[in-house]
């Protein structure tokens, strides 16, 4: 299998050249219409069916290490260090992403399977996709040479080849390590997709803001695949790290979200260029920027240049990654300077306060939240190389200064909805700012009545603070949205005679992409919701005997017994603690302490009690040296839930934005003729 | 009169504000463990698990458990808070601070987010602004619509009922 897949690469390094080399003579040839003794259409062609058989290449490959996993072939080294005999099936597949060779085997595979579904869909606009499938071919050459020179997952074991493994990284021997990392590259990978399109339109200049829909399309499902990886790692963090926490500001959770910060910042500002023509060469940029951005986080993983919890072992292939990173920005700018003028706004700006600015604004807050994490990702680097001392940038800095521009950006989520295009008028601000802002001070007098006051005991708590502007605005901006919904279905439900639910549901149906992106909106409000929740976590730490109890308000743990047990890949120890509220016993609670055979790290595996006001959650922190006794800590964590379930909400929504929204032709089919009702005269005539 | 009215309630509200986002960066916790609290989430755990000495709880872990001792022992001996950190800074170097400092290089770290987000924002005002202004046609026309209530009135119609409002 080893030697399969070793020609597999090689055979799928060869087609991506030929896909690159054939494509680009071909697309020179078109451009300026030079005779050849092919002609140009099936010369690019031939590219185009090259790069659908360097996915069969590719994933050969693929196929060809998990094999090997699922073998126990640790002839292999790859297989030797990232898996063992007795790890679970499932975990088996992990095993590609475990470490540095095979994450870059899994990301060439989403790259080619991309890669294979714009080849075939290319009938869509075969010029556009024909520059497109090249400049992609150009970025799986890049990736399919370091797999066959510089990080080959095939290397063989020199010397005795070992009888066992030496396992999967425990960290990694939990369920939504099967799916967080596939989630977390198909939303990584996805970006090159509108990077190619974008370049690739750029280059040809394409007429019309077609490609901008195209791309959008892509961008959308890329861009949920990294909101899924990124919650679904968060996911992951809270329940085996065993901190209480969801997000550590380590470098590489920060690379995740920066493309993902730049997606959605593209993603908004490319509604002006559909709608109004404006803004052409900032949504090139972005989509320039998000590509980089994704390439710079795989350079931060791999290249050893921060600390990070997540980093690969330090490697060469850092440079190979700058030196990508260079052609690609090169590439970039010189095809921005070449055909800028073919990016000139078809309009301008005409208010500071209308939904263009809106968007404009909302860019300019995420690319400055993009920014500050950048900053404080490369600040160490700096610092080192500017005086000679490296520094800690944790999460203090973090928030501090990325607070208060996500509490900013919430700020605009409500307000950009409110504002009409191009200009609006004191009056209309008037009328459609009251509620939101009546909900804002009534959550604020609220929420202080119940115990958020930021002025405790004469202190000021900088988290009760956040916390409760935080509330504040989650109100005014839902109340927000919901008007929209509330103004838009009475309409309908006025000319079509409808009750309110399905006017709704109609209103949606009609303008899917707005109405999801509201959607979408609410379910970062409760994301936010249940992100203020963290200042009022708390915990208690204790050694329990047997029957000993902890108290955490309202909650009392009693240490009833312990157990163990054992199988072939780790011995696990439980701690059994009985809950208590007002006396009565809740339920119980089994946190659990591993520790695996082959690489003989232990792990802890949390035990959490989740409702809609807090998650309760219980770590067996192991046992005290002198005493023998369990150490248990406890935390109470309010609202946690609330992210899970906003991130559910958002992924609902973007499915509905990406339904087609009813034209009006289907929506003749869907919707009975217009009831005649008396309508307001829009003029009154003769007055 | 009630222009200077108004005026002087924005710079009443202005000044507030000002005076709460002072606050929040000046207070602190005073009582010892409050301040345990607080200087265990200014420092950073060393085992290189990246996580802040306040919450690092992993299994096994060689250095939270002796630094927070320390801290606690040096919190008791009634050292300053400038004291306890200068002393971790000595042993385990300037990593060891979970944010960097307010002096020298360092203070670049937080000057400057908030100067490009200044920098942006004020050169997105005035770019959007010498666009507006800098129409002479367009702005002839708005004033002439703004000039005429009930045109207002029926725009913010037109507007309501056709979805440019964003309504539907």
């Amino acid at each position: 299998m080893a030697t399969l897949g070793s020609f597999a690469l090689l055979i799928a390094l060869a087609l991506a050249a030929y896909n690159l080399l054939a494509g680009t003579v071909a697309l020179r040839l078109l451009a300026t219409g030079q005779s050849a003794r092919i002609s140009p259409e099936r010369l690019a062609d031939t590219a185009r069916r090259a790069g659908i058989a360097g996915f069969v290449a590719i994933s050969a490959a693929a196929f060809a290490l998990i094999w090997s996993v699922f073998a126990n072939d640790f002839s292999i080294t790859y297989i030797l260090e990232h898996s063992n005999r007795a790890l679970p099936r499932p975990y088996k597949f992990s095993a590609l992403w475990s470490g540095q060779e095979g994450s870059l085997l899994l990301w060439a595979w989403l790259l080619g399977t991309y890669g294979f579904v714009l080849r075939l869909t290319h009938k869509t606009d075969v010029k556009l996709y024909a520059y497109a499938g090249t400049i992609l071919a150009a970025i799986q050459v890049f990736f399919l040479a370091i797999l066959n020179f510089a990080a080959p997952p095939f290397a063989l074991m020199k010397g005795a080849i070992p009888d066992d493994g030496n396992g999967l990284n425990p960290l990694l021997q939990y369920p939504e390590m099967v799916i967080h990392p596939p989630m977390l590259y198909l939303g990584y990978v996805g970006f090159s997709v509108p990077f190619c399109f974008a370049l690739g339109a750029l280059m040809m200049r394409y007429p019309g803001e077609k490609w901008i829909k195209t791309t959008r399309v892509w961008t959308m499902v890329t861009w949920l695949f990294l909101t899924c990886g990124i919650f679904l790692g968060m996911h992951w963090a809270y329940a085996v790290l065993g901190w209480g926490g969801y997000w550590g500001w380590d470098p590489v959770e920060n690379a995740s979200f920066m493309p993902w910060l730049t997606g959605t910042a593209f993603l908004h500002s490319v509604m002006m260029q559909e709608k109004k023509g404006m803004m052409k060469s900032w949504n090139v940029w972005l989509i320039f920027s998000t590509f980089l951005l994704t390439m710079l986080g795989t350079l931060l993983t791999r290249a050893g240049l921060v600390s990070s919890v997540h980093a690969f072992a330090q490697s060469s292939i850092g440079t190979w990654f700058v030196v990508f990173m260079g052609v690609v920005l090169a590439v970039c700018i010189f095809t921005y300077v070449l055909q800028r003028s073919h990016l000139k706004g078809e309009h301008r700006l005409e208010s500071l306060v209308s939904r263009e600015s809106s968007f404009l604004f909302n860019n300019l807050v995420l690319l400055t939240a993009c920014f500050v994490i950048l900053w404080g990702t490369l600040f160490p680097v700096l610092s080192e190389y500017v005086v000679g001392n490296k520094v800690t940038v944790g999460a203090p800095w973090y928030n501090r200064v990325a607070v208060p521009v996500g509490l900013f950006l919430l700020f605009l989520t409500g307000v950009g909805p409110l504002l009409p295009w191009r200009a609006t008028s004191i009056r209309s601000i008037k009328r459609n700012f009251v509620l939101p802002i009546i909900a804002l001070w009534a959550t604020v007098i609220v929420a202080i009545a119940v115990g958020v006051n930021p002025w405790k005991d004469g202190q000021f708590d900088s988290g009760n603070f956040y916390a409760l502007v935080a509330f504040a605005m989650c109100a005014g901006v839902t109340v927000a949205i919901l008007s929209e919904f509330v103004r838009g279905a009475a309409v309908i439900s006025r000319q079509t005679g409808k009750n309110f639910f399905a006017a709704t549901w109609l209103l949606t149906r009609r303008n899917t992409r707005r109405y999801g992106g509201y959607i979408i909106h609410i379910g970062v409000v409760i994301i936010v919701i249940g992100l203020a929740g963290a200042a009022f976590n708390r915990n208690q730490e204790s050694e329990l005997a047997l029957h000993d109890k902890m108290a955490l308000p309202p909650y009392t743990f009693e240490q009833v017994g312990a157990t163990q047990d054992s199988n072939a890949n780790y011995d696990s120890e439980w701690a059994l603690i009985d809950v208590y509220k007002n006396g009565q016993k809740q339920f119980q609670m089994m946190p659990e302490k591993r520790v695996y055979h082959a690489s003989q790290q232990p792990q802890t595996m949390v035990a959490i009690h989740s409702n809609v006001f807090w998650d309760l959650y219980v770590v067996y922190e192991g046992t005290n040296p002198s005493t023998g006794q369990p150490i248990i800590k406890a935390f109470l964590n309010p609202l946690v839930s609330w992210i899970w379930a906003g991130v559910a909400l958002i992924v609902f929504g973007t499915f509905i934005a990406l339904v087609p929204s009813l034209t009006p032709q289907t929506a003749s089919l869907r919707v009975p003729a217009v009831r005649t009702v008396p309508a307001e005269p829009l003029f009154k005539g003769g007055d | 009169m009630r222009a200077l009215n108004r005026t002087n309630l924005w710079l009443k509200a202005g000044q507030a504000l000002a005076l709460a986002v002072a606050v929040c960066f000046t207070l602190g916790a005073t009582d010892a463990s409050s301040r345990n609290t607080d200087l265990s989430h200014r420092m950073m755990c060393t085992c290189s698990c990246a996580q802040v000495l306040g919450e690092c709880n992993h299994v096994s872990c060689p250095s939270s458990g002796p630094m927070r001792d320390e801290l606690s022992a040096a919190i008791a001996g009634g050292a300053t808070d400038k004291q306890i950190l200068d002393s971790f800074v000595a042993k385990y170097g300037a990593t060891v601070l979970a944010a960097p400092t307010t002096e020298g290089f360092n203070l670049v770290a937080w000057i400057a987010p908030f100067a490009v987000f200044a920098a942006a924002l004020l050169g997105t005002i005035l770019l959007v602004r010498h666009w507006a202004l800098g129409n002479p046609q367009l702005n002839a026309q708005r004033a002439a619509l703004n000039a005429n209530p009930e045109m207002n009135s029926l725009r913010d119609q037109v507007r309501r009922e056709t979805g440019e409002d964003g309504s539907f």
